[in-house]
């Protein structure tokens, strides 16, 4: 028998004991932090910090510091022109490729002619809009960048109850330029569906969300990420809403997993703004008069299409439209506000099918109009 | 592949292997399944050994850092904040409009629930910091001021302070949280405070924590708290509040122990940023120290005060931590070429303007509207608050200040409390001249000695004339023409003008010399802090710079005009002759010009008051 031989078995050897030792160590470690879980109190992670606090004599105890540099650094600052308020609106948002797209909430702030991202080492770019979800109300942005620093949206994770979170925003558009975005810390207070209204209208999305206890959700913050301590993508901060039956603001954050696929239908091609370049308008138009359909007063720029009344005997009160339904779309093409709505309508014949799709408590109905 | 040939030894290794590797699986999960069974059972169990460290470590940073916060309350229990205590003798840092409405003497209260009385000693309304002095101990547990600059965003901190004016014990509230950013900027909208380079925390900070103090995770002070962004929640913390850094307060410290109205610096030129992202200036004063050292238009501006500057923002932020008089240095790219130099910042306000502004401003700041082109940043003070009626009763009761202290508030134009000048400038003007009576000697006095190239000098400094011979050069000042044209025309006359001034200094003191006052400490451009006594006579303004350490007067500055270079005497290797206290090195400049230096071997001094001069050696 060769040297090389019995070397190379030995060495298959101690490959078997050294990986059989690994699983061991993994396992323990699992088993021991369920066992934490479970005592409540106790996070493995706490002693993770401690411990490396004690190696690093000049790293002052307890601190984030290294975790919040690498989170900032993927953070990017948003401002448009306009907005309601008069002056610059700003929010925003989080680099989820390398090659420059961007994710953040949909809100009026992208309405401007010019959206400009910057990034956290002051980099600013024009970002075209790719396309956004009116019921997730998220959006993603493009701009021409490379080698950026970015979170996989398919390495989130998920929190328990309890579980500290850092919350990263540019709340109140503090940091212009190079000036990293800010960071907060609290505790998941409770995972739960979102039932909620913006101003006087109600949120279009209804789904899972983080409640923290840090006021998370101030202005501009909206965009921002929800981390766990070490650092791990939870969720992007929504918008901010107040709670029906309290009326308190909410703190919250979407989970990832409620908007992976949105994220990804989006950067597909699916979910595009209307291009209308190849299409006539008729001389006799569709119209909500004809259907029978009474939406919310259309107050501010983006006012979402909630239906207020349905006229009796009308086409929509046949096909059973009721109040406070959500119109989502008009024939497969997106109406995210009054005015999206009035427009699509005008290049539908009155004399043609409609289809709508709205959204009746957490359901999606689809209903064909015929007048 | 010869799987065949194998021996028995490594057949029985490989053996061992897997046995020992399902043993330690089994043994893990025997131990895990023990645990399950207490962890059932003991569901309040002790917490993990490093989660108790943890935890010890807060508390004994947290009870290291009550002793010195202070809780202010404004006379008649209207109003009131928290400060902090520096130094053992009293000396504590609070903010501008916490003490606005306190008149000068105030009531304190510290965790060790007594109740002491303080007066104001010094206030900078645009930084919003104020000092004022407890009284009655010289033993004061204080705070340690650290390197802010040290700090990161995700580090923990706390705050301590009295919010909502909660403490009927006089026990102060800790909220504890994160820094949630550094260098922040903070636009003055609608106020004169302007809140640059702070701290952001998400700690709550309420109404009456302003003035109070932000602690690290070792329980040392990083910042005052003092503003909020606030907005659709009304007043109370939305997790964004905002710090003066520990080491902006360092800078104002000296400043604010003057007792003046100490006013921001400026630096005599704006910037703006490029396409390029540079930083360059867009604007500059022809009068300003920086035009004078061949800055202009358009040069791009790399560092100042040692900070690398990339955005106007940053510039704001550093040039905004800085009290006027400060020195600092500066670094442009100006045609190419590096411009490396050191200027005198001046200041922000003009004379006069910032005392109207403190005295108009009885009120507390308005809410503020957002600028058009940024984006709205609608934060603003934390101000009084009414006083909880058990509060108010403990402070009626003791409402007068003991006559004892009246004395420490001295009014005087232009000071906040002028008695904390006055003592500044005998302790500094003393230690400089210890028990030398230049006083004594009213008449001439001569110089002899020889300058760097061993000629011979002779410096003659009379109230009617003074000369300077220079081996065969001669030059004349004549006190009764404008001293200021002779000066402009000549460096020499310059040269005895300022020698003039010195010795008038010296005969007379500084209040009988003209208007002084103490400023403060400022650096050197070798980067040591001198303490600094401005002085006016007849419209000359002249710059005392005392090393900190041995007392001695070192820099004599003599300014002709505030928009020229002064020429600056340098005095050293002092030694006493005849019990009186000389340099015997004085060496010259103007503005960045060359230095002359002379070693002066004779003093004669005139003493006599009449015809003949007898001269002293």
């Amino acid at each position: 028998m060769s040297k090389s031989t019995r070397s190379g078995q030995l060495g298959k050897s101690f490959f078997a004991m050294a990986l059989s030792l690994t699983v061991c160590a993994i396992s323990q470690g699992q088993q021991a932090s369920e066992k934490n879980d479970k005592s409540s109190q106790a996070n493995p992670n706490v002693s993770e910090n401690v411990s490396r606090r004690r190696q690093k004599n000049n790293q002052p105890p307890a601190s984030f510091r290294n975790v919040v540099r690498q989170v900032q650094s993927k953070l990017v600052k948003i401002v448009g022109s306009g907005g309601v308020r008069g002056w610059g609106s700003y929010q925003s948002g989080v680099c989820i490729s390398e090659d420059g797209y961007v994710l953040t909430s949909w809100s009026y702030v992208l309405e401007s002619d010019d959206v400009t991202v910057t990034l956290d080492d002051g980099q600013s770019f024009t970002a075209t809009l790719v396309g956004y979800d009116p019921r997730i109300e998220i959006a993603i942005l493009k701009i021409d960048a490379n080698g950026l620093s970015h979170f996989k949206l398919d390495s989130a994770v998920t929190a328990k109850l309890g579980a500290r979170v850092l919350a990263f925003s540019n709340l109140y558009g503090v940091a212009t330029g190079d000036e990293p975005v800010s960071v907060q810390t609290g505790v998941v207070s409770a995972i739960t569906k979102l039932s909620s209204r913006r101003g006087a209208f109600k949120s279009a999305y209804n789904g899972d969300v983080y409640l923290v206890d840090a006021i998370i959700n101030n202005p501009g913050a909206n965009g921002g990420v929800l981390c766990d301590r070490k650092g791990r993508l939870l969720g992007v901060i929504g918008k901010e809403l107040r709670d029906n039956s309290l009326d308190t603001w909410l703190n919250f954050g979407i989970p990832i997993s409620s908007i992976a696929s949105s994220v990804q239908e989006i950067r597909d091609g699916q979910t595009i703004v209307q291009d209308r370049s190849d299409q006539r308008k008729p001389s006799e138009p569709m119209t909500l008069d004809l259907l029978g359909l009474v939406l919310v007063p259309n107050v501010v720029d983006r006012t979402p299409p909630f239906i207020d009344r349905i006229v009796s005997d009308s086409v929509a009160a046949t096909a059973d439209l009721r109040a406070d339904d959500l119109v989502i779309s008009v024939n497969n093409k997106l109406c995210p506000s009054i005015k999206a709505l009035n427009e699509e309508l005008e290049y539908v014949d009155r004399d043609a099918k409609v289809r709508l799709t709205v959204r009746r408590n957490n359901e999606f109905i689809d209903i064909e109009l015929n007048l | 592949m010869t799987f065949k040939r194998t021996t028995a030894k490594t057949n029985c290794f490989r053996f061992t292997c897997i046995v020992l590797a399902a043993l330690t699986l089994l043994t893990f999960n025997g131990t895990n399944l023990a645990h399950a069974q207490q962890t059932d059972e003991t569901l309040n169990q002790k917490l993990p050994e490093e989660l108790q460290q943890f935890e010890q470590q807060r508390i004994d940073a947290i009870a290291k850092a009550i002793p010195s916060a202070v809780a202010i309350f404004a006379p008649g229990g209207n109003g009131g904040g928290s400060g902090v205590v520096i130094s053992a003798d009293g000396y504590a840092v609070t903010n501008f409009h916490v003490v606005q409405g306190c008149g000068n003497f105030m009531k304190c209260s510290m965790a060790d629930g007594e109740l002491y009385d303080a007066v104001i000693v010094g206030i900078d309304a645009t930084g919003d910091l104020a000092m004022i002095k407890l009284l009655g101990r010289d033993d004061f547990p204080v705070t340690k001021l650290t390197d802010s600059d040290q700090v990161r965003p995700g580090d923990a901190c706390f705050a301590v302070g009295n919010p909502f004016l909660l403490a009927t014990d006089f026990q102060p509230t800790v909220s504890f949280g994160i820094v949630s950013g550094t260098h922040r900027y903070q636009y003055p909208s609608g106020t004169i405070l302007e809140y640059t380079d702070c701290i952001q925390t998400d700690a709550a900070v309420n109404p009456g924590n302003s003035g109070g103090p932000l602690f690290n995770a070792n329980g040392d002070l990083i910042g005052i708290n003092g503003r909020c962004s606030f907005e659709k929640r009304g007043r109370v913390n939305v997790g964004v509040g905002y710090a003066i850094s520990s080491n902006q307060v360092k800078l104002f410290v000296s400043h604010l122990k003057s007792g003046r109205l100490v006013d921001h610096a400026t630096a005599g030129f704006t910037v703006a940023t490029d396409q390029d992202n540079h930083v360059r200036v867009d604007g500059i004063l022809e009068s300003s120290e920086v035009y004078r050292q061949g800055v202009r238009y358009d040069d791009r501006l790399i560092e100042f005060a040692g900070r690398k500057v990339t955005t106007v923002n940053q510039f704001k932020n550093v040039l905004g931590i800085f009290p006027k008089g400060w020195r600092v240095p500066v670094k442009f790219e100006h045609d190419g070429e590096i411009l490396d130099t050191f200027i005198r910042l001046q200041g922000v306000h003009a004379d006069g303007e910032l005392a109207k502004l403190v005295s108009g401003n009885k009120n507390p700041p308005q809410r503020p509207k957002p600028k058009k082109s940024q984006p709205g940043k609608p934060s603003k003070p934390v101000p009084n608050q009414e006083l909880p009626n058990e509060t108010k009763k403990q402070l009626e009761a003791n409402d007068q200040t003991p006559a004892e202290y009246e004395n420490l508030f001295e009014k005087r134009n232009g000071f906040v409390n002028y008695y904390f000048n006055r003592m500044n400038q005998n302790r500094v003007w003393g230690l400089a001249v210890s028990d030398s009576d230049y006083g004594n000697y009213p008449k001439s006095w001569k110089l002899i000695g020889q300058n760097s190239q061993g000629t011979k000098v002779e410096i003659v400094l009379g109230d009617e004339q003074s000369g300077i011979k220079s081996g065969d050069d001669a030059f004349v000042l004549n006190m009764s023409d404008d001293l200021t044209e002779q000066a402009k025309e000549n460096s020499n006359n310059a040269f005895l003008l300022a020698l003039q001034q010195w010795r008038k200094m010296l005969q007379l003191g500084p209040s009988k010399f003209g208007q002084s006052t103490y400023w403060g400490e400022v650096p050197s451009a070798e980067g040591d802090q001198m303490e600094l006594i401005v002085a006016t006579r007849n419209i000359l303004e002249s710059n005392l710079l005392f090393d900190t350490n041995s007392g001695q007067l070192r820099w004599f500055e003599s300014y002709l005009d505030t928009d020229r270079d002064p020429c600056t005497l340098e005095f050293s290797n002092y030694q006493t002759k005849n019990g009186l206290l000389f340099p015997t090195t004085v060496a010259y400049q103007i503005g960045a010009g060359k230095a002359e230096t002379i070693s002066i071997e004779t003093f004669e001094l005139g003493k006599v008051t009449k015809n003949n001069q007898d001269s002293n050696e």
